[in-house]
């Protein structure tokens, strides 16, 4: 996966001369998940920089700049803190069109690594998503694996509009399934894993089933697809399984199609519960598939806490606890 | 000017905090002794190429070029031909007038707020005259006179503060929230000192791109308490981006006065020292000082030599805004005995002096601009006004949220009913 940023980057950087990437340590060192590697090398100073350690600095530079002209794609080092950006996201980049009628945009890409699954304790494992997807002007999408990284970044960065991508960190090596008992496993075996050479999108917007079934309907997005999967194959169950990639915009008649199709959701994420992307999931399906629901939406998330350092597996939402979910839908 | 308090030692050990307050409070008489530390012509100019280093005393004391009798002197009295000086004071006599009317408006109803920008006008008035097509402002609510001073039509300024069907931005923005890319005027944000660190980015980018243009960074001396007014300093300095950083010290931040920001030790100008950033102290309300120093910056930014960080030393004559009492929290003539006067006065004296303006001439302008003000007024309520009149389409409220208008927002849209 971070082959597939790096290459997205290189390629657009080829393609696009007003692209710029800049962010803490994504210059010369290529940035701590190497996903900027060689690009200043090859591209100059001038289009790959190290920033000083500031977040509303380096997102306030690049409202700056997309205004100008040019189109940023820059790098917050862990989603954990962008907070000091977030007034310049929330209140620049998402609403400079709409504020000045069009007069002024800012088509930039804010990338970030999140989640957990890694011990980064409380500041190098959050999923902030749905603080963003509460954003209108924003685009927020998180891709679950090297192709869809690739084609999902290069779409990001000829966007028109700010895009928040945000990169799961425990999928940058290779998938995870959440039995973190078992070896790690590279990319390399997964068939996602294979990414053109060059050049192509994968669409916003637009949802994928990663497998299809009948009995119930997981929607989820970035590790926890993986973490759904293995939870599917070891119940047993037959469920479908859809990786929304991007939750602003969000694909509604994928996941409508597949609920009113099956009768019973299942909703699984990290990010903590409360006001979290899932809960407006849940909205969304009971507005249009309530006289489909067999049983009510359940959800799996993280647990209203602050993301733990030593409790990893009790806090992140594992195969069993989805599995356990899945029962329960089932129920009735 | 610290306040008399902040030297006093507590006589106990018990630690004691200071809490800044300003030199006088309403019923108070106004004091401003020993603000001026320096006189016109006394503060050196040096070289546009010199180096940040050796040039602190810079931040330190105040340029300026007229004096107390309306004479120009000194290393900084700029090149101005007489019409220039002409249009200069021209253009501080339409931001008066259209402040004054704007004000109006919102006393009598026709819309919900305004903010004035009166014995600031020379700030922007004079700034704008360095600045070239291409080049962008990012300024803050205060600065209409950049927009007026570039020759962007008062109409539209006018239908925007009335929000009414001739609004360039479709009645989605507040008063005097202004736009306008044609005229280098950045779109203005409610929330402050975001624009000051884009505005350095905008600079970066013409420097990558190889471009020619320049940008003009502009605050308030409240709003550099903002961690973006250090992300600016940083990053300017950093990338030496040609770019002039503008803090406009108005002396008041609402009902807070510039201490509580920590001006009442060394100057807002000197915190570009510690960043490298050549610094200048200048008296905001003369025309020829503020015109010479922004030549002299803007300059520096032209010729790739980097930043300037300028603090224009002002008055805040009038309200913070329609929705405020100044006479809450400072004392009531504390305007009228602002040491360094009005600047329209002040010009008007220069050019007067010169030879090139008489009082006559003043009171005709006056005159002019003022009913071709009111003229452009009576054309602009014809477009209706924020209650009356004809009425923008609420279809406006969902556009331009995105390039594109997703699914979820047509959907909001129909329900609506637009």
């Amino acid at each position: 996966m971070i082959e597939a940023i790096r290459d997205a980057h290189d390629v657009m950087m080829e393609r696009e001369p007003n692209l710029v990437v800049f962010g803490e340590d994504v210059g010369f060192f290529g940035g701590v998940f190497r996903c900027t590697k060689g690009l200043q090398k090859k591209f100059g100073s001038h289009r790959c920089f190290d920033t000083p350690i500031s977040e509303n600095g380096i997102v306030g530079a690049a409202v700056g700049m997309a205004a100008y002209g040019l189109r940023p794609c820059v790098e917050i080092q862990f989603s954990d803190y962008m907070y000091p950006a977030f007034d310049q996201i929330v209140s620049e980049a998402a609403r400079l069109r709409y504020r000045s009628a069009g007069d002024f945009s800012a088509p930039m890409t804010i990338r970030m690594p999140v989640g957990g699954g890694i011990y980064g304790g409380q500041t190098h494992s959050q999923s902030p998503e749905s603080l963003f997807a509460h954003v209108c002007g924003l685009k927020t999408v998180m891709p679950s694996n090297p192709y869809d990284s690739k084609g999902l970044l290069i779409a990001a960065i000829e966007d028109e509009d700010p895009v928040v991508f945000l990169e799961p960190k425990r999928l940058y090596n290779g998938p995870f399934d959440g039995h973190h008992d078992r070896p790690v496993v590279p990319w390399s075996s997964h068939a996602l894993s294979e990414v053109p050479d060059g050049y192509y999108r994968v669409p916003l917007g637009k949802a994928t089933v990663r497998r299809e079934g009948g009995a119930v309907t997981i929607v989820t997005y970035g590790t926890m697809v993986h973490v759904a999967l293995a939870a599917t194959q070891e119940s047993g169950i037959d469920a479908e399984v859809i990786d929304l990639r991007s939750l602003v915009p969000l694909d509604e008649e994928a996941i409508i199609e597949s609920v009113r199709k099956t009768g019973r959701c299942v909703i699984v994420h990290e990010a903590t519960r409360i006001c979290g992307f899932g809960a407006e999931l849940s909205a969304v399906i009971q507005e249009s598939c309530f006289y489909h629901l067999k049983t009510p939406i359940r959800r799996v998330t993280g647990w209203d806490t602050p993301y733990p350092h030593a409790f990893e597996w009790q806090y992140f939402p594992g195969p069993g606890r989805v599995a356990d979910e899945i029962r329960l839908a089932l129920e009735d | 000017m610290p306040p008399a308090a902040a030297a006093e030692q507590p006589s106990s050990d018990a630690l004691s905090l200071r809490v800044p307050e300003p030199h006088g409070r309403p019923g108070d008489a106004p004091a401003f002794a020993g603000l001026l530390n320096s006189r016109a012509g006394n503060v050196r100019r040096p070289p546009v190429d010199a180096p940040a280093r050796g040039m602190e005393d810079l931040a330190a004391s105040l340029i300026r070029v007229l004096d107390d009798d309306g004479q120009a002197v000194g290393p900084w009295c700029p090149d101005l031909s007489d019409p220039e000086l002409l249009a200069g004071l021209g253009d501080m006599l339409k931001v008066r007038a259209f402040d004054s009317r704007m004000l109006m408006a919102q006393r009598q109803g026709k819309t919900s707020f305004y903010m004035q920008c009166t014995g600031e006008e020379a700030v922007a008035c004079a700034f704008q005259r360095t600045m070239r097509p291409g080049d962008m402002n990012f300024p803050t609510y205060r600065q209409q006179g950049l927009l007026i001073t570039a020759g962007y039509p008062l109409l539209d300024m006018m239908c925007q503060v009335l929000s009414n069907s001739r609004d360039p931005l479709k009645g989605r923005q507040l008063p005097v929230m202004y736009s306008a890319r044609t005229h280098g005027f950045f779109s203005i944000s409610g929330n402050l000192g975001t624009q000051f660190i884009q505005a350095v980015g905008w600079s970066m980018a013409s420097a990558i791109k190889g471009g020619t243009a320049i940008a003009a960074a502009w605050v308030g001396d409240g709003s550099t308490a903002e961690s973006d007014f250090h992300s600016a300093l940083v990053f300017a300095s950093t990338y030496r981006s040609p770019v002039v950083l503008n803090i406009v010290n108005n002396q008041w931040a609402i009902s807070t006065f510039q201490g509580i920001a920590r001006g009442d030790g060394p100057t807002f100008a000197a915190r570009g020292v510690g960043f490298g950033i050549p610094a200048l102290l200048v008296d905001g309300n003369d025309f020829l000082a503020v015109y010479a120093a922004a030549a002299w910056a803007t300059e520096r930014a032209r010729r790739n030599l980097g930043p300037t960080l300028i603090e224009h030393f002002t008055y805040r004559s009038a309200a913070h805004s329609t929705s405020d009492d100044p006479a809450v929290y400072r004392p009531k003539a504390e305007h009228e005995a602002w040491p360094l006067g009005d600047p329209i006065e002040r010009l008007k004296t220069h050019l007067i002096l010169k030879g090139i303006w008489s009082e006559a001439q003043h009171t005709q302008a006056v005159d002019e601009i003022e009913s071709e003000v009111l003229g452009l007024q009576k054309q602009a309520e014809s477009f209706g006004t924020l209650r009356d009149g004809p009425p923008l389409s609420p279809r406006e409220m969902f556009l331009d949220v995105y390039h594109e208008m997703p699914p979820h927002l047509q959907r909001q849209r129909q329900q609506a009913g637009f």
